[in-house]
Formats: C-alpha cells, structure tokens, sequence
C-alpha cells in the first residue's frame, strides 16, 4: 500500500511538469498581449512596449520558462500581471469560496442522489425509476445559468427567501456562509445529482441480481439491509469513483455558477486571468488544478481498498 | 411548560432569520456600487484605464476640475496667477489640505505629481514641452515657468479623465512612472482601504472626516465632494449583467454604474429603481482606420468609407434603445467647447451612392478590409457586424475576425495585420483637439493605434497649443476638425448615454460626466 502511494505520488511529477510546459508554450503562443491589456485603452504604442519590458516579455520564451520554473520548484507562482499580488495569495483568497462550494455541491448530490438511486434499482421499471431517469435527463440538459436564473428568480426575486448573488466567509459566521451558498450549490447540484443517481441505479440494478443478494434474502435479512449492506456496499466502487471526479470537476468547473452569483472564487478568478493575459495567474491555476485532479484521483483509488476487499495495493 | 407546533416554528424562525441576517444594521450607511468593470490596477497615472482612473477619484484630489458644463474650476488651487506674456503661472493651494496619513498637502507635493503625470499623459507631455521648470516658492505656492506660452495649462492641470493628474505625496510620486506606485495615499474625499481590498471581488473606501470640501455645489469634477457615507463598497464580483439588475431589484446593491442596454427597459419600470442622469455628453463611438496597411494609407479610400458609415445604423443596432442615442458628425462630440461639424458633409449628408462613388474613384484593388470584432465586449460587439456590412454595401471585400478584446487589443497595438477596430470614448477623452489622441497624425510618432499622417494637421495642432485666446482656439479647434474629416483619420459613428440605475433611497446624483460617488446619501 505505501508502495502504491509513493509511486502514485511520484508519478504526478512528470504529469505537472507536462502540464507547467503545456500550458507555457501554449500561453505564449495564443494571441493577445498582457502588456497592451494592463496599460488601458488610450495608451501608445511607446508606452505598451516600456510596460512588456517591465514584465519581462521581451525576453525570449525559453529565459522566460527557465526564470518561471525556477520560482515554481521553489514554491514561488509568481506575482499576478494584472494584479501585482502574488499569484499564491490569489489563489488563497479565491479556494474558499470554490471549495466551500464545490463541497456543498457535492455532499448535497451524494446525500439525494445515492438513495434516489438505490430505490430506483429497488423498483425498477416502476414510476420511481422512470421519474429518476426523467429527472436524470433533464438534469443534464438544462444548463446551470438557466436554473440559476430560474432559482433566483422563485426564491429570492418573488419570495425573498434567498440573496441573489454574494459570498460570505466562514468567518463571517456559519449561517451567513450558508444562507449565500444555498442558491449556488443547488444549481450546481441539479446535474451532479442527476449523473450520480443514474450511476447508483446502474450499479445497484447489476448487484441485485447477484447470487449473494439472493442468498440474504434467503436468510430473511430484512429488505433495507439487504440494499444498503450487500447491494450498495458491493456497488461502491464505480459510485465513489463518479463522486471523485465529480468533486474534480467542480473544482475548475463552477465559472458559469461563480459568475451568475457573483462569487469570488476560482473559476472567476480564471476567466478574467485569461481574459487579462494575466500568464501567471493562469500557470498557476491551472497547476493547481492539475494537482487537484491527480490527488483526488489518488484518493479514489485508495478508497476502493475499503469498498471492495479483493482490491490490494 | 407546553410548546405549541406553531410556536416552534416561529422560534425556529426567529433563531433562523438572526443567524442569517446578522449585519443588516451594519449596512445601514455603505454605499454598495456595482463598478462597470474590475478593479486591478491602483496607480492611475501608469494606467489609462478608467477603473483605476475612477479609483484615483475617490481617494485623490486634483489641482483644477472640470464642471458639468466642461469649464474648468479650481479645485486644490484657492487662487492663481497668470503673467501678461503667459509664460509664469503661480498657483496658491487651499487651507488645510491634508493627506489620509495626516500629512498636510505641499507645493512640494504637487510639482512632483506633475511631473509623474507628465511623464505618462499624452496632454500632460504635451504641456511638459513648454514647461521650462516649475518651482515652489512656499508651502502652498508653487509656479510653473513656460518656455513659450501656451493656451492649455488650466485644461491640462484639470482635465477630467484618464490620466488625470492626482496629486499625491511626493514620496509617492517619486515612484518611477513606469512602475506602479505600492501606497495608495491621498487627499480626497474617501480613504482606500488596502487591507480590505480584494481584486475581483471588492474593493472598499471610508469617508475621509478631515477633507474639507470646497462651498460650491458639486458639479463636474469641481466643487464640494461632500460624503454623507461612512463606507462605500465597490462589487468587483458581481459582473453578469442579469446578475446585477437581479441584486438592485432586491436591494442588495445601491447603484449599478452602467446598466445594459437590454435592461434599460425593465429597470426603468421598477417602482424602486431610478435612472439618474449623470452625464451629461454621453460617450462616443469610433471606428479606427489603420492609416499605414493598404488600401487605408490612400486618403479616398478612407473617404469613401467614412462615406458609408452614416451613424443610424450603428447606434440602432448597438444601443437600440432610441432615447439613448444621438447621431452627432462632430468628433469632439457635439454641445462640446470645440463640438463642431465643419468639414463633416462626407459623413453627415452621406449615402451609399457617394460611397460607391467615391470608392471607385480610389482605384481600391479589392484587398479585403480585416476588421477585428470584440465578441466578449457587449457595449460594442454589434458595431463592426454594420460597419462590415456598411463597407460590402459600398463595394468593399471584408474580413470580418471575431475574437476576445483583449486578442484585439494586443493587435492593434501591431501596425500590420488589421485594418479597422471599433470602440467607444467618454466625451471628455475627445472633446479636446489636443487630448483628443485619435488625431494626432505624427504617423508612426502618434500616440494611439492607427498612426495617421498630416503635416497639415500636426501644424494646426501646433498653433492650437500656442493658442492663448479663445475665439483663436475656437477657430483652430474648427480646422483641426474640419482637416480631420478631410483625411478621414477615423469615423466618429455617434454619441449615446450609458444608463445608471440606482436604488431609490439613494439622493445627491449630479452631474458627474463621470463616475464619481460624493454628495449622495442612502436614505
């Protein structure tokens, strides 16, 4: 096991150092100039090349690589063109809210999605289970800026329940943190629950014909028990490994959501770097996406050793 | 004791409303704003952009202003002097000037603001040309010596946008002016709160208890910045136009500074939101022709183009809304101190035939117009769709490219490889021929993209910055215009209002002909 795991975490080495070149090169050869963006619209020509110079565009992309990656390996992402603030301390401000709800999200999901699942297994071909999958294609197909729009809409343009846009720290307290993110992580939810709901089903449906499901019915288990300890639990794997990507997704994927409801967090923070040029920004974001990605994907491996016994690392 | 069902859930709701509505009394006096735009850059002498240019108001005072009416006023300045030759110009600061670190405001201080600013502005280098050196005879005195004399000291020194020349500390302003400066003191009415600022989510100001605002009511850039708010908070987050009118409906901001187009309407029938009209000249569209690619270095080219660009279907197609626009063929917009329309009869009375006409006169040769086209900037992405059309129409091949801003911006800043861009100028950056960068026609020397060229129009210039009289800097305001139509530097395409909407409860709005948060209070 702590073989698997030091090689695990020995081969997101090369995968960020592929990723760190990738997204250099490719920043530096898609159109568009930081410098030119930060002087403002009436600035000359003059002025924009004094600024690239400042920032150290002129020099060549290898000189430039070399000097990024050197800050890197220490720790250092670099300062922020259009910010002037360390690329870290962005990234700081911004993973608390991303975070917070990417984890809402995604315990909101797991919390109406798994059991929607089993019972659909349980009753398959019922009412039930054509509900779900009728609830699972529309959760799909409707984007998330719709059903923003929608919810804020009902709750807090017509009944007032809920704020409209906003985030509150959690030192702000927990309720106010909470009463922001409840909007949010329901929008975001809506797809997550709908694809882990269909996963559920899928793999639950496959257990419940197995002959150990068989047996404990025969040993008078009550129904319940049955589902959750030998179906579910025998079915966990593909569920988690949905629930870790899932997780991974939301954490680069919640821009439209950011946006809509004026939350300050990663995904926002990524867009206007890209719209701004902002190359250090964007390096490091997107490598700590990268590293997210494969920790969460280590993770998920390791948690199958406690699902499914036969799995040995 | 027994509890009934209903008095639980009326307890359950008390706790419920208290825990998540803890700060609702707190917010009694903020002023929260929705900013047109982020804030990311806080020196707003290294950039023109008028985020930091609107920053910089709020935390900085100016020597002069510019009021509604486009006149300048004293601002910092209590009285001035200008001798008979125009070459000595002293100037007395107000009583009890005094930065946010409680520092009072020097001579000292001014002059090496002025020379910051000097080094980055187009009219503030323009101005630097004939000052020989300034000097502070006293505290609150300090004089300007010109080399020449020239007609444009007050209008520089209180010229309302970017970059304008805030004064800060001298230590500050010893900054490099091709650095950013790292302390964001002044004398204005608000203080910057820096440990609260946050890039992209918000950026907060506290109301300054020891400015002292001048007694004239505001007006323009002039007058008493009275602040009836103890905090004003600038949402840097809140930037989906849906999103916005969403939070003002709800009362969860005050004032959105530039509503949409498309939600003009439904925001102008809400019982609880108002459309003060703080601008009184508007902004104005352009359409940028590059004067060093073929075929736009040949003058009738340009003019047949400029002849097809008649300023309707621009501003209905962009604007849409008809109370918000108006076709106006003066490039120093229009009820301006140079607004004019001499020489303007090629776009003014223009149509398609004379367009065509015009065009086939050229011996244009069919090389295809690339035309860059913003599709992120929602205020101006439907102009370059008709200006192609528009071209086609008069006998122009087009290239139209789609692309974000900022991939337009980092190309236009290239000489080669575009044609035509299209966007938009507050009043005040155009309305002067000398601030006024698109015609400045130094060819490749300009100080904005598209480098015109005219000996013609750089001496008329010249003369317009010696000018000390005003029937004389009228007249040549008028050449200049007339000559600048005549070469077609560029396409003015028509003027129009970007729409406030605030709550209410907010009073005090005035006549800003900009972005500026003083005199209001939240009732």
């Amino acid at each position: 096991m702590l073989n698997f795991l030091f090689k695990r975490l020995l081969s997101t080495i090369p995968v960020l150092l592929i990723v760190a070149v990738l997204v250099f090169l490719m920043l530096r050869l898609t159109p568009g100039d930081p410098a030119a963006v930060l002087a403002g619209d009436a600035a000359s020509t003059e002025q924009i090349a004094k600024i690239r110079a400042g920032l150290g565009l002129d020099k060549s992309i290898p000189q430039q690589f070399a000097i990024w990656f050197g800050n890197v390996v220490t720790g250092d992402l670099g300062e922020s063109f259009y910010y002037k603030t360390k690329v870290t301390t962005l990234i700081g401000q911004r993973l608390e809210p991303t975070v917070s709800l990417a984890l809402l999200t995604i315990t909101l999901a797991v919390l109406v999605a798994v059991p929607l699942g089993v019972m659909a297994a349980w009753r398959f071909g019922s009412w039930l289970d054509r509900g779900l999958m009728g609830f699972s294609v529309l959760g799909f197909s409707v984007p998330a800026f719709v059903l923003a729009y929608v919810l804020i809409w009902l709750f807090a343009l017509k009944l007032g329940w809920l704020p409209v846009q906003g985030y509150k720290r959690i030192a702000d307290g927990v309720g106010p943190w909470a009463y922001q993110l409840i909007l949010p992580s329901l929008t975001l939810s809506v797809i997550y629950i709908a694809l882990i709901a269909r996963v559920t089903r899928a793999s639950v449906l496959e257990t419940l014909g197995e002959d150990y499901i068989r047996t404990a019915r025969a040993k008078g288990l009550p129904e319940l028990a049955v589902l959750m300890r030998h179906a579910l639990a025998n079915a966990a794997v593909p569920i988690i490994t949905v629930i870790g990507i899932g997780i991974a997704l939301l954490i680069g994927g919640v821009v439209v959501t950011e946006s809509v409801y004026a939350i300050p967090g990663l995904g926002r923070l990524t867009v206007d770097a890209v719209l701004a040029r902002d190359f250090p920004t964007i390096q490091g974001v997107i490598l700590l996406f990268s590293f997210v990605y494969v920790a969460i994907n280590l993770l998920v491996d390791l948690s199958y050793v406690f699902f499914d016994p036969r799995i040995r690392y | 004791m027994k509890l009934h069902r209903r008095s639980l859930v009326s307890l359950a709701l008390l706790a419920g409303t208290t825990l998540f509505h803890t700060g609702a009394m707190a917010q009694a006096n903020v002023l929260r704003i929705v900013p047109h735009s982020n804030l990311a850059i806080l020196d707003p002498i290294w950039t023109t952009a008028y985020m930091s240019r609107n920053h910089g108001y709020m935390i900085y005072d100016t020597l002069f202003g510019t009021d509604e009416n486009a006149k300048i006023k004293p601002q910092m300045v209590e009285s001035w002097t200008e001798s008979a030759d125009h070459r000595l110009w002293t100037f007395k600061l107000r009583k009890g000037l005094e930065f946010h670190d409680g520092k009072p405001v020097t001579s000292e201080d001014v002059v090496a603001s002025l020379q910051r600013w000097g080094k980055r502005d187009a009219m503030g280098s323009a101005l630097m040309q004939f000052v020989q050196r300034m000097d502070t005879p006293a505290p609150d005195t300090f004089r300007i010596f010109l080399g020449e004399a020239c007609g444009f000291v007050l209008e520089a020194l209180g010229k309302p946008s970017s970059n304008v020349p805030f004064i800060m500390p001298k230590r500050v302003a010893e900054t490099d002016a091709f650095k950013q400066i790292e302390e964001h003191i002044g004398s204005g009415p608000y203080v910057f709160k820096k440990d609260e600022f946050k890039p992209g989510d918000k950026a907060v100001y506290t109301k300054f208890a020891k400015y002292v605002p001048r007694s004239e009511p505001p007006s323009g850039s002039t007058g008493g910045k009275r602040v009836y708010v103890d905090r004003v908070e600038w949402n840097l987050a809140l930037r989906d136009a849906q999103a916005q009118v969403n939070a003002l409906q709800k009362g969860e901001v005050d004032i959105i500074e530039q509503l949409s187009f498309d939600h003009y309407e439904s925001a102008k029938t809400d019982a609880n939101i108002q459309m003060p009209k703080t601008d009184k000249f508007g902004l104005q569209y352009m359409g940028r022709f590059n004067h060093l690619m073929k075929p736009f270095d040949n003058v009738k080219v340009r003019q047949a183009a400029l002849a097809a660009f008649a300023q309707e279907p621009f501003l209905r197609a962009q604007v849409g809304v008809k109370e918000l626009y108006r076709p106006c063929a003066s490039m120093f917009v229009c009820n301006t101190p140079f607004g004019s329309t001499a020489g303007s009869d090629i776009q003014a009375k223009s149509n398609m035939k004379k367009a065509q006409d015009l065009l086939k006169a050229s011996g244009y040769d069919g090389t295809p117009i690339i035309i860059m086209k913003p599709t992120d900037l929602a205020s101006i992405q439907k102009l370059p769709d008709v200006g192609a059309q528009l071209l086609r129409q008069a006998g122009f091949k087009v290239d139209l490219q789609a692309m974000d801003w900022q991939t337009l911006v980092g190309r236009r800043a290239k000489k080669d490889g575009w044609h035509m861009f299209f966007t938009a100028w507050q009043a005040f950056d155009v309305w002067n021929p000398i601030s006024n960068p698109i015609t400045d026609t130094r060819g490749e020397k300009s100080v904005w993209f598209g480098w015109a060229t005219d000996e013609k129009m750089v001496g008329l210039r010249n003369e317009f910055m010696r000018a000390t009289e005003e029937p004389v800097k009228k007249k040549l305001g008028e050449a200049i215009h007339a000559r600048a139509f005549e070469i077609a530097t560029h396409a003015p395409l028509g003027e129009y209002d970007a729409p406030m909407a605030a709550r209410k409860n907010i009073t005090g709005f005035f006549v800003t002909n900009g972005n500026m948060y003083w005199n209001l209070k939240k009732n």
